[in-house]
Protein backbone atom coordinates (compact mmCIF):
# COMPACT_ATOMS: atom_id res chain seq x y z
CA UNK A 1 0.00 0.00 0.00
CA UNK A 2 1.87 3.37 -0.93
CA UNK A 3 1.62 6.06 1.51
CA UNK A 4 -0.07 9.10 0.57
CA UNK A 5 0.52 12.53 1.37
CA UNK A 6 -0.92 12.82 4.59
CA UNK A 7 -0.33 9.24 6.01
CA UNK A 8 2.06 8.40 8.23
CA UNK A 9 5.66 7.80 7.06
CA UNK A 10 6.26 6.32 10.40
CA UNK A 11 4.16 5.44 13.61
CA UNK A 12 4.72 3.11 16.96
CA UNK A 13 1.62 1.36 18.22
CA UNK A 14 2.32 0.77 22.18
CA UNK A 15 5.41 -0.58 21.18
CA UNK A 16 7.92 -2.38 23.72
CA UNK A 17 11.13 -3.62 23.78
CA UNK A 18 12.88 -6.02 26.47
CA UNK A 19 16.27 -7.21 26.84
CA UNK A 20 16.63 -9.62 29.45
CA UNK A 21 14.27 -8.38 32.47
CA UNK A 22 14.93 -4.93 31.31
CA UNK A 23 12.86 -2.62 29.87
CA UNK A 24 14.00 -0.07 26.68
CA UNK A 25 10.71 0.88 25.39
CA UNK A 26 7.62 0.37 27.54
CA UNK A 27 4.62 1.12 25.27
CA UNK A 28 5.36 4.00 23.07
CA UNK A 29 3.32 5.27 20.67
CA UNK A 30 3.82 8.28 18.15
CA UNK A 31 3.06 8.91 14.61
CA UNK A 32 5.13 11.00 11.68
CA UNK A 33 3.31 12.28 8.59
CA UNK A 34 5.10 12.87 5.87
CA UNK A 35 7.47 15.76 5.32
CA UNK A 36 7.26 16.29 9.07
CA UNK A 37 9.94 16.53 11.76
CA UNK A 38 10.07 15.06 14.68
CA UNK A 39 12.84 15.87 17.77
CA UNK A 40 12.87 12.87 20.13
CA UNK A 41 14.26 14.18 23.53
CA UNK A 42 15.64 12.64 26.98
CA UNK A 43 18.48 11.49 29.19
CA UNK A 44 20.95 9.13 28.50
CA UNK A 45 19.50 5.51 28.51
CA UNK A 46 15.78 6.50 28.36
CA UNK A 47 15.60 4.07 24.87
CA UNK A 48 16.43 6.75 22.43
CA UNK A 49 18.61 5.25 20.28
CA UNK A 50 16.58 1.84 20.99
CA UNK A 51 13.37 3.30 19.53
CA UNK A 52 15.34 4.73 16.54
CA UNK A 53 16.46 1.14 15.94
CA UNK A 54 13.11 -0.14 16.27
CA UNK A 55 11.85 2.23 13.79
CA UNK A 56 15.10 0.90 11.37
CA UNK A 57 14.23 -2.69 11.74
CA UNK A 58 17.52 -3.26 13.88
CA UNK A 59 15.66 -4.47 16.91
CA UNK A 60 12.48 -6.25 17.09
CA UNK A 61 9.46 -4.80 19.46
CA UNK A 62 8.48 -7.51 21.81
CA UNK A 63 5.14 -5.81 21.90
CA UNK A 64 2.83 -3.16 19.50
CA UNK A 65 2.92 -2.37 15.94
CA UNK A 66 5.46 -0.61 14.03
CA UNK A 67 3.88 1.24 10.79
CA UNK A 68 6.45 2.26 8.20
CA UNK A 69 5.33 4.15 4.75
CA UNK A 70 1.88 2.97 5.73
CA UNK A 71 2.77 -0.55 6.28
CA UNK A 72 2.99 -3.16 9.22
CA UNK A 73 6.15 -3.94 9.41
CA UNK A 74 6.12 -5.55 13.30
CA UNK A 75 6.53 -9.26 11.35
CA UNK A 76 8.61 -8.19 8.31
CA UNK A 77 11.53 -10.54 7.17
CA UNK A 78 14.52 -9.60 7.35
CA UNK A 79 14.74 -9.93 3.76
CA UNK A 80 11.99 -7.10 3.32
CA UNK A 81 13.77 -4.97 5.45
CA UNK A 82 16.39 -4.78 3.49
CA UNK A 83 14.03 -3.25 0.79
CA UNK A 84 12.47 -0.69 3.43
CA UNK A 85 15.96 0.37 4.77
CA UNK A 86 16.47 1.91 0.78
CA UNK A 87 13.95 4.26 1.29
CA UNK A 88 15.66 5.43 4.43
CA UNK A 89 18.75 7.46 5.38
CA UNK A 90 20.12 7.17 9.09
CA UNK A 91 23.61 8.99 10.72
CA UNK A 92 24.27 6.67 13.63
CA UNK A 93 25.51 8.00 16.97
CA UNK A 94 28.80 6.67 16.60
CA UNK A 95 29.01 7.79 12.87
CA UNK A 96 29.10 3.88 11.90
CA UNK A 97 31.46 4.66 9.16
CA UNK A 98 33.42 1.80 7.90
CA UNK A 99 37.38 2.06 8.78
CA UNK A 100 38.42 0.03 6.26
CA UNK A 101 36.87 1.96 3.90
CA UNK A 102 37.79 5.55 2.20
CA UNK A 103 35.25 8.78 2.38
CA UNK A 104 33.94 7.62 -1.35
CA UNK A 105 33.47 4.18 -0.54
CA UNK A 106 31.68 4.76 2.50
CA UNK A 107 29.19 7.13 0.76
CA UNK A 108 28.64 4.96 -2.10
CA UNK A 109 28.07 1.67 0.00
CA UNK A 110 24.66 2.10 -0.19
CA UNK A 111 24.44 2.52 -3.77
CA UNK A 112 26.50 -0.17 -4.52
CA UNK A 113 24.88 -3.12 -1.76
CA UNK A 114 21.31 -2.01 -1.77
CA UNK A 115 19.78 -3.78 -5.02
CA UNK A 116 17.07 -1.43 -5.62
CA UNK A 117 19.33 1.00 -5.71
CA UNK A 118 22.03 0.39 -8.01
CA UNK A 119 23.01 2.72 -10.80
CA UNK A 120 25.48 2.83 -13.55
CA UNK A 121 29.31 3.85 -12.33
CA UNK A 122 29.39 6.88 -14.03
CA UNK A 123 26.01 8.53 -12.00
CA UNK A 124 27.03 6.75 -8.80
CA UNK A 125 30.00 8.44 -8.89
CA UNK A 126 28.47 12.00 -9.22
CA UNK A 127 26.08 11.32 -6.73
CA UNK A 128 28.59 10.86 -4.33
CA UNK A 129 30.25 13.72 -4.91
CA UNK A 130 27.01 15.82 -5.06
CA UNK A 131 26.15 14.47 -1.51
CA UNK A 132 30.12 15.38 -0.33
CA UNK A 133 29.53 18.60 -1.72
CA UNK A 134 26.19 19.02 0.08
CA UNK A 135 27.97 18.51 3.53
CA UNK A 136 31.13 20.92 2.04
CA UNK A 137 33.70 17.83 2.04
CA UNK A 138 33.88 17.11 -1.64
CA UNK A 139 37.56 17.56 -0.99
CA UNK A 140 37.99 13.88 0.91
CA UNK A 141 36.79 11.26 -1.06
CA UNK A 142 40.34 9.68 -1.33
CA UNK A 143 40.65 9.90 2.50
CA UNK A 144 39.97 7.51 5.23
CA UNK A 145 37.20 8.01 8.12
CA UNK A 146 40.18 7.77 11.01
CA UNK A 147 42.31 11.09 9.46
CA UNK A 148 38.98 12.89 9.79
CA UNK A 149 37.64 15.46 12.63
CA UNK A 150 34.59 13.82 14.64
CA UNK A 151 32.59 16.91 13.51
CA UNK A 152 33.74 15.83 9.74
CA UNK A 153 32.67 12.03 10.08
CA UNK A 154 29.42 13.52 11.63
CA UNK A 155 29.39 15.32 7.89
CA UNK A 156 30.29 11.86 6.22
CA UNK A 157 27.36 10.18 8.24
CA UNK A 158 25.17 12.53 6.65
CA UNK A 159 26.80 12.86 3.41
CA UNK A 160 26.08 8.57 3.26
CA UNK A 161 22.34 8.81 4.66
CA UNK A 162 21.21 11.55 1.96
CA UNK A 163 23.37 9.83 -1.13
CA UNK A 164 20.17 7.64 -1.46
CA UNK A 165 17.56 10.30 -1.18
CA UNK A 166 15.16 8.45 0.86
CA UNK A 167 12.01 9.61 2.11
CA UNK A 168 13.19 9.42 5.73
CA UNK A 169 15.64 10.53 7.47
CA UNK A 170 16.78 9.30 10.93
CA UNK A 171 19.59 11.06 12.86
CA UNK A 172 20.78 9.56 16.61
CA UNK A 173 22.38 12.12 18.67
CA UNK A 174 23.92 14.20 15.48
CA UNK A 175 25.79 16.75 17.79
CA UNK A 176 26.56 15.03 20.83
CA UNK A 177 30.36 15.14 21.77
CA UNK A 178 31.06 18.42 19.63
CA UNK A 179 31.99 21.87 20.34
CA UNK A 180 28.84 24.08 19.26
CA UNK A 181 30.28 25.62 16.46
CA UNK A 182 30.52 22.03 14.90
CA UNK A 183 27.01 21.15 16.53
CA UNK A 184 25.71 24.29 14.82
CA UNK A 185 26.98 23.37 11.56
CA UNK A 186 25.65 20.21 11.58
CA UNK A 187 22.35 21.34 12.76
CA UNK A 188 22.29 23.49 9.45
CA UNK A 189 22.94 20.83 7.58
CA UNK A 190 20.28 18.73 8.91
CA UNK A 191 17.88 21.61 8.40
CA UNK A 192 19.68 22.13 4.42
CA UNK A 193 18.73 18.24 4.19
CA UNK A 194 15.25 18.51 5.28
CA UNK A 195 13.55 21.37 3.41
CA UNK A 196 15.96 20.71 0.42
CA UNK A 197 14.78 17.11 -0.47
CA UNK A 198 11.36 17.80 1.58
CA UNK A 199 12.35 14.51 3.54
CA UNK A 200 11.11 13.74 6.79
CA UNK A 201 12.96 14.02 9.95
CA UNK A 202 13.62 12.51 13.01
CA UNK A 203 16.50 13.41 15.56
CA UNK A 204 17.19 11.90 18.42
CA UNK A 205 19.13 14.32 20.48
CA UNK A 206 19.66 15.60 24.54
CA UNK A 207 20.10 19.18 23.54
CA UNK A 208 16.91 20.90 23.34
CA UNK A 209 18.63 23.74 21.53
CA UNK A 210 18.82 20.81 18.28
CA UNK A 211 15.02 20.85 18.29
CA UNK A 212 14.61 24.67 18.71
CA UNK A 213 17.23 24.99 15.82
CA UNK A 214 15.06 22.99 13.57
CA UNK A 215 11.68 24.50 14.38
CA UNK A 216 12.95 28.41 14.31
CA UNK A 217 14.98 27.90 11.24
CA UNK A 218 14.60 27.06 7.78
CA UNK A 219 16.92 26.54 4.69
CA UNK A 220 16.91 29.59 2.00
CA UNK A 221 17.70 28.01 -1.38
CA UNK A 222 18.42 31.67 -2.61
CA UNK A 223 20.60 33.18 0.05
CA UNK A 224 22.26 29.44 0.94
CA UNK A 225 22.28 29.89 4.72
CA UNK A 226 19.40 29.13 7.37
CA UNK A 227 16.71 31.93 7.71
CA UNK A 228 14.24 32.34 10.70
CA UNK A 229 11.08 30.80 9.82
CA UNK A 230 7.96 32.60 9.14
CA UNK A 231 5.97 33.20 12.48
CA UNK A 232 2.85 32.03 10.96
CA UNK A 233 4.01 28.32 11.07
CA UNK A 234 4.50 27.98 7.48
CA UNK A 235 6.95 25.09 6.10
CA UNK A 236 7.89 21.94 7.95
CA UNK A 237 5.62 21.07 11.31
CA UNK A 238 8.49 19.94 13.95
CA UNK A 239 6.81 17.85 16.99
CA UNK A 240 8.42 16.33 19.81
CA UNK A 241 8.80 13.42 21.81
CA UNK A 242 10.16 13.70 24.97
CA UNK A 243 11.35 9.83 26.67
CA UNK A 244 11.51 9.04 29.90
CA UNK A 245 12.75 5.39 30.90
CA UNK A 246 11.18 3.91 28.18
CA UNK A 247 8.13 5.43 28.26
CA UNK A 248 6.80 8.70 26.20
CA UNK A 249 5.92 11.79 28.96
CA UNK A 250 5.26 14.49 26.31
CA UNK A 251 4.13 14.21 22.91
CA UNK A 252 3.33 17.94 21.66
CA UNK A 253 4.52 21.01 19.73
CA UNK A 254 7.50 23.14 21.07
CA UNK A 255 5.04 25.89 22.45
CA UNK A 256 3.43 22.95 24.36
CA UNK A 257 7.32 21.74 25.67
CA UNK A 258 7.84 25.43 26.59
CA UNK A 259 5.06 25.66 28.69
CA UNK A 260 4.95 21.84 30.13
CA UNK A 261 4.15 21.43 33.62
CA UNK A 262 6.17 18.31 34.33
CA UNK A 263 9.12 18.94 35.79
CA UNK A 264 11.57 16.71 34.36
CA UNK A 265 10.14 18.39 30.64
CA UNK A 266 10.69 21.37 32.44
CA UNK A 267 13.95 20.53 33.63
CA UNK A 268 15.32 19.33 30.36
CA UNK A 269 14.18 22.52 28.74
CA UNK A 270 15.67 24.78 31.29
CA UNK A 271 18.39 23.00 31.76
CA UNK A 272 19.31 23.06 27.75
CA UNK A 273 18.41 26.59 27.19
CA UNK B 1 21.34 -24.62 39.32
CA UNK B 2 19.03 -23.68 36.21
CA UNK B 3 20.47 -20.65 36.07
CA UNK B 4 23.50 -21.35 35.95
CA UNK B 5 23.84 -23.44 32.94
CA UNK B 6 20.66 -21.19 31.48
CA UNK B 7 23.83 -18.49 29.91
CA UNK B 8 25.97 -21.34 28.11
CA UNK B 9 23.82 -22.77 26.96
CA UNK B 10 21.82 -19.83 25.27
CA UNK B 11 25.33 -18.68 24.10
CA UNK B 12 25.98 -22.40 22.02
CA UNK B 13 22.18 -21.92 21.21
CA UNK B 14 23.51 -18.76 19.15
CA UNK B 15 26.73 -20.14 18.07
CA UNK B 16 25.10 -22.68 16.26
CA UNK B 17 22.22 -20.45 14.62
CA UNK B 18 25.15 -18.38 13.57
CA UNK B 19 26.87 -21.19 12.37
CA UNK B 20 23.93 -22.88 10.66
CA UNK B 21 23.66 -19.50 8.61
CA UNK B 22 27.37 -18.60 7.90
CA UNK B 23 27.39 -22.62 6.34
CA UNK B 24 24.19 -22.20 4.35
CA UNK B 25 25.46 -18.71 3.49
CA UNK B 26 28.85 -20.06 1.71
CA UNK B 27 26.42 -22.01 -0.75
CA UNK B 28 24.33 -18.47 -1.48
CA UNK B 29 25.19 -15.42 -2.85
CA UNK B 30 26.44 -12.71 -2.44
CA UNK B 31 29.73 -13.92 -2.81
CA UNK B 32 32.15 -11.39 -1.60
CA UNK B 33 35.80 -12.71 -3.27
CA UNK B 34 37.76 -10.00 -2.64
CA UNK B 35 37.18 -10.18 0.76
CA UNK B 36 37.67 -13.76 0.99
CA UNK B 37 41.01 -13.62 -0.64
CA UNK B 38 41.83 -10.87 1.68
CA UNK B 39 41.15 -12.76 4.52
CA UNK B 40 42.96 -15.90 2.73
CA UNK B 41 46.07 -13.24 2.29
CA UNK B 42 45.98 -12.40 5.74
CA UNK B 43 44.91 -16.07 7.68
CA UNK B 44 46.97 -18.02 5.49
CA UNK B 45 50.14 -15.83 3.91
CA UNK B 46 49.84 -13.62 7.42
CA UNK B 47 50.29 -16.96 9.77
CA UNK B 48 53.13 -18.85 7.68
CA UNK B 49 56.22 -17.38 9.83
CA UNK B 50 54.68 -18.40 13.07
CA UNK B 51 53.62 -21.86 11.66
CA UNK B 52 56.51 -22.68 9.85
CA UNK B 53 58.88 -21.72 13.10
CA UNK B 54 55.92 -24.29 15.44
CA UNK B 55 56.23 -26.92 12.79
CA UNK B 56 60.42 -26.82 12.71
CA UNK B 57 60.85 -26.65 16.20
CA UNK B 58 58.20 -29.24 17.32
CA UNK B 59 60.09 -31.71 14.82
CA UNK B 60 63.34 -30.45 15.93
CA UNK B 61 62.05 -31.65 19.89
CA UNK B 62 60.30 -34.09 18.67
CA UNK B 63 63.76 -35.89 17.44
CA UNK B 64 65.95 -34.48 20.14
CA UNK B 65 63.49 -35.82 23.08
CA UNK B 66 63.15 -39.25 21.39
CA UNK B 67 66.88 -39.43 20.73
CA UNK B 68 67.25 -40.98 24.73
CA UNK B 69 64.26 -42.97 24.31
CA UNK B 70 65.23 -44.70 21.07
CA UNK B 71 68.73 -45.20 22.05
CA UNK B 72 67.83 -47.37 24.80
CA UNK B 73 66.18 -49.74 22.97
CA UNK B 74 68.70 -49.14 19.70
CA UNK B 75 66.31 -48.14 17.46
CA UNK B 76 67.27 -44.83 16.61
CA UNK B 77 66.51 -45.55 13.27
CA UNK B 78 63.18 -45.42 13.67
CA UNK B 79 63.52 -41.50 14.63
CA UNK B 80 62.12 -40.61 11.41
CA UNK B 81 58.48 -42.78 11.46
CA UNK B 82 58.26 -41.62 14.96
CA UNK B 83 58.40 -37.68 14.04
CA UNK B 84 56.32 -38.48 10.97
CA UNK B 85 53.94 -39.90 12.58
CA UNK B 86 53.06 -37.77 15.51
CA UNK B 87 53.04 -34.71 13.47
CA UNK B 88 50.75 -35.18 10.52
CA UNK B 89 48.55 -36.97 13.21
CA UNK B 90 48.36 -34.91 15.63
CA UNK B 91 51.01 -31.92 16.59
CA UNK B 92 51.03 -30.89 12.99
CA UNK B 93 47.01 -29.71 12.97
CA UNK B 94 46.58 -28.97 16.72
CA UNK B 95 50.05 -26.81 17.36
CA UNK B 96 49.49 -24.73 14.05
CA UNK B 97 45.47 -24.66 14.55
CA UNK B 98 46.59 -23.10 18.49
CA UNK B 99 48.74 -20.86 16.63
CA UNK B 100 46.32 -19.72 14.23
CA UNK B 101 43.72 -19.47 16.85
CA UNK B 102 46.15 -16.95 18.92
CA UNK B 103 46.27 -15.04 15.87
CA UNK B 104 43.13 -15.22 14.09
CA UNK B 105 40.17 -15.88 16.80
CA UNK B 106 41.66 -12.61 18.69
CA UNK B 107 41.82 -10.94 15.98
CA UNK B 108 38.62 -11.65 14.44
CA UNK B 109 36.74 -11.08 17.72
CA UNK B 110 38.49 -7.90 17.74
CA UNK B 111 37.77 -6.64 14.69
CA UNK B 112 34.29 -7.48 14.54
CA UNK B 113 33.82 -6.21 18.09
CA UNK B 114 35.28 -2.75 17.86
CA UNK B 115 32.82 -2.69 14.73
CA UNK B 116 30.01 -3.98 16.28
CA UNK B 117 30.91 -1.15 19.28
CA UNK B 118 31.14 1.21 16.51
CA UNK B 119 27.73 0.54 15.24
CA UNK B 120 29.46 -0.61 11.78
CA UNK B 121 27.77 -3.53 11.89
CA UNK B 122 24.16 -2.20 12.38
CA UNK B 123 25.22 0.15 10.13
CA UNK B 124 26.14 -2.59 7.01
CA UNK B 125 22.27 -3.94 8.21
CA UNK B 126 20.97 -0.38 7.51
CA UNK B 127 22.21 0.18 4.31
CA UNK B 128 21.64 -3.45 2.64
CA UNK B 129 23.99 -6.10 3.67
CA UNK B 130 23.79 -9.18 5.87
CA UNK B 131 26.75 -8.89 8.40
CA UNK B 132 26.59 -12.98 8.09
CA UNK B 133 27.56 -13.31 4.36
CA UNK B 134 30.06 -9.96 4.33
CA UNK B 135 31.39 -10.55 7.82
CA UNK B 136 31.35 -14.10 8.72
CA UNK B 137 31.09 -16.65 5.44
CA UNK B 138 34.81 -14.96 4.00
CA UNK B 139 36.28 -15.41 7.10
CA UNK B 140 34.83 -18.95 7.04
CA UNK B 141 36.27 -19.82 3.74
CA UNK B 142 39.24 -18.54 4.34
CA UNK B 143 40.22 -20.14 7.35
CA UNK B 144 39.13 -23.78 6.03
CA UNK B 145 41.08 -23.25 2.83
CA UNK B 146 44.16 -21.83 4.63
CA UNK B 147 44.58 -23.94 8.10
CA UNK B 148 44.77 -27.18 5.69
CA UNK B 149 47.00 -25.75 3.73
CA UNK B 150 49.19 -24.61 6.65
CA UNK B 151 49.17 -27.90 8.23
CA UNK B 152 50.90 -29.81 5.10
CA UNK B 153 53.04 -27.09 5.44
CA UNK B 154 54.20 -27.17 9.03
CA UNK B 155 54.46 -30.63 9.39
CA UNK B 156 56.55 -31.17 5.66
CA UNK B 157 59.02 -28.54 7.82
CA UNK B 158 58.46 -30.42 11.42
CA UNK B 159 59.55 -33.71 9.52
CA UNK B 160 62.02 -31.01 7.98
CA UNK B 161 63.11 -29.79 11.60
CA UNK B 162 63.52 -33.44 13.19
CA UNK B 163 65.99 -34.31 10.52
CA UNK B 164 67.93 -31.23 11.35
CA UNK B 165 68.12 -32.78 14.58
CA UNK B 166 68.32 -36.52 14.00
CA UNK B 167 70.69 -36.22 11.23
CA UNK B 168 73.37 -33.47 11.11
CA UNK B 169 73.45 -32.77 14.61
CA UNK B 170 72.70 -35.91 16.54
CA UNK B 171 73.75 -38.37 13.92
CA UNK B 172 70.87 -40.67 15.12
CA UNK B 173 70.53 -42.60 11.56
CA UNK B 174 71.58 -41.88 7.97
CA UNK B 175 69.82 -39.11 5.79
CA UNK B 176 67.78 -42.03 3.72
CA UNK B 177 66.86 -43.78 6.52
CA UNK B 178 64.99 -41.20 7.81
CA UNK B 179 63.14 -39.87 4.73
CA UNK B 180 62.68 -43.30 3.98
CA UNK B 181 60.70 -44.62 7.03
CA UNK B 182 59.21 -41.20 7.67
CA UNK B 183 57.79 -41.64 4.06
CA UNK B 184 56.67 -45.03 4.46
CA UNK B 185 55.34 -45.15 8.13
CA UNK B 186 52.63 -42.75 6.83
CA UNK B 187 49.15 -44.55 5.95
CA UNK B 188 45.96 -43.42 4.85
CA UNK B 189 44.43 -43.28 7.81
CA UNK B 190 46.77 -40.57 9.12
CA UNK B 191 46.85 -38.27 5.99
CA UNK B 192 43.13 -38.56 6.54
CA UNK B 193 42.82 -37.36 10.05
CA UNK B 194 45.92 -35.09 9.14
CA UNK B 195 44.00 -33.58 6.85
CA UNK B 196 40.11 -33.38 8.64
CA UNK B 197 41.08 -32.16 11.26
CA UNK B 198 42.77 -29.34 10.58
CA UNK B 199 39.23 -27.99 8.18
CA UNK B 200 37.17 -28.84 11.61
CA UNK B 201 39.60 -26.82 13.24
CA UNK B 202 38.78 -23.76 10.62
CA UNK B 203 35.19 -23.96 11.53
CA UNK B 204 35.83 -23.86 14.97
CA UNK B 205 38.81 -21.10 14.92
CA UNK B 206 36.87 -18.64 12.27
CA UNK B 207 33.15 -19.32 13.34
CA UNK B 208 34.10 -18.78 17.43
CA UNK B 209 35.99 -15.62 16.16
CA UNK B 210 33.05 -14.24 14.86
CA UNK B 211 30.92 -14.98 17.24
CA UNK B 212 32.17 -13.21 20.16
CA UNK B 213 33.02 -10.22 18.03
CA UNK B 214 29.35 -9.91 17.04
CA UNK B 215 27.69 -10.25 20.79
CA UNK B 216 30.29 -7.84 21.54
CA UNK B 217 28.79 -5.04 24.11
CA UNK B 218 30.11 -2.67 26.29
CA UNK B 219 32.39 -0.52 24.57
CA UNK B 220 36.35 -1.11 24.29
CA UNK B 221 36.58 -3.29 27.49
CA UNK B 222 33.92 -5.56 25.96
CA UNK B 223 36.21 -5.75 23.23
CA UNK B 224 39.22 -7.17 24.79
CA UNK B 225 36.52 -8.82 26.76
CA UNK B 226 35.28 -10.97 23.55
CA UNK B 227 39.05 -11.50 22.16
CA UNK B 228 39.82 -13.49 25.11
CA UNK B 229 37.21 -15.27 25.32
CA UNK B 230 37.40 -16.47 21.52
CA UNK B 231 41.21 -17.47 21.91
CA UNK B 232 40.00 -19.48 25.15
CA UNK B 233 37.17 -20.98 23.76
CA UNK B 234 38.92 -22.02 20.31
CA UNK B 235 41.72 -23.58 22.04
CA UNK B 236 39.46 -25.72 24.44
CA UNK B 237 37.54 -26.55 21.21
CA UNK B 238 40.76 -27.51 19.60
CA UNK B 239 42.04 -29.90 22.56
CA UNK B 240 38.64 -31.50 22.71
CA UNK B 241 37.94 -32.11 19.04
CA UNK B 242 41.37 -33.34 18.13
CA UNK B 243 40.96 -36.23 21.34
CA UNK B 244 37.61 -37.21 19.57
CA UNK B 245 38.34 -36.67 16.09
CA UNK B 246 41.79 -39.06 16.96
CA UNK B 247 39.20 -41.42 18.95
CA UNK B 248 37.05 -42.31 15.64
CA UNK B 249 40.25 -42.77 13.81
CA UNK B 250 41.94 -45.02 16.03
CA UNK B 251 38.65 -47.42 16.31
CA UNK B 252 38.79 -47.34 12.72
Amino acid sequence: MAATQDSPILAFDAVSVRFDDQTALDGVSFTIRRGESLVLLGEAGCGKTVLLKTALGLIRPDAGRVFLFGEDVTAASEQQWYGLRARIGVLFQEGGLFDSLSIEENVSYPLLNQPSLRCPGGEMAERVERSLEFVELGHTLEKYPSELSGGMRRRVGIARAIVTEPELLLYDSPTAGLDPITATTIMALIIKGRDVRRATTVIVTHRYQDGEMLTRYRHDPGLGRLTPASANGAGPKTHYLVLRAGRVVFDGSQAALEASADPYVANFVRRSG
Amino acid sequence: MLDLIKGPILTFQEFVLLAGRAVRGVFRKPAYWTDVFTQMDLIGIGSLPVVILTGFFSGAIMSLQMSRALQTYGATSQVGQIVAITLVREMGPVLTALMVAGRNSSGIASELGSMKVTEQIDAMRALGTDPVMKLVKPRLIATATMLPLLTIIADFVGIFGGWVVACPLLGLTSDAQYWNNSWRSLEYNDIGQGLLKPFVFALVISLVGCHYGMRTTGGTQGVGRATTQAVVVASVWIVVLTFLIGRIFVSM
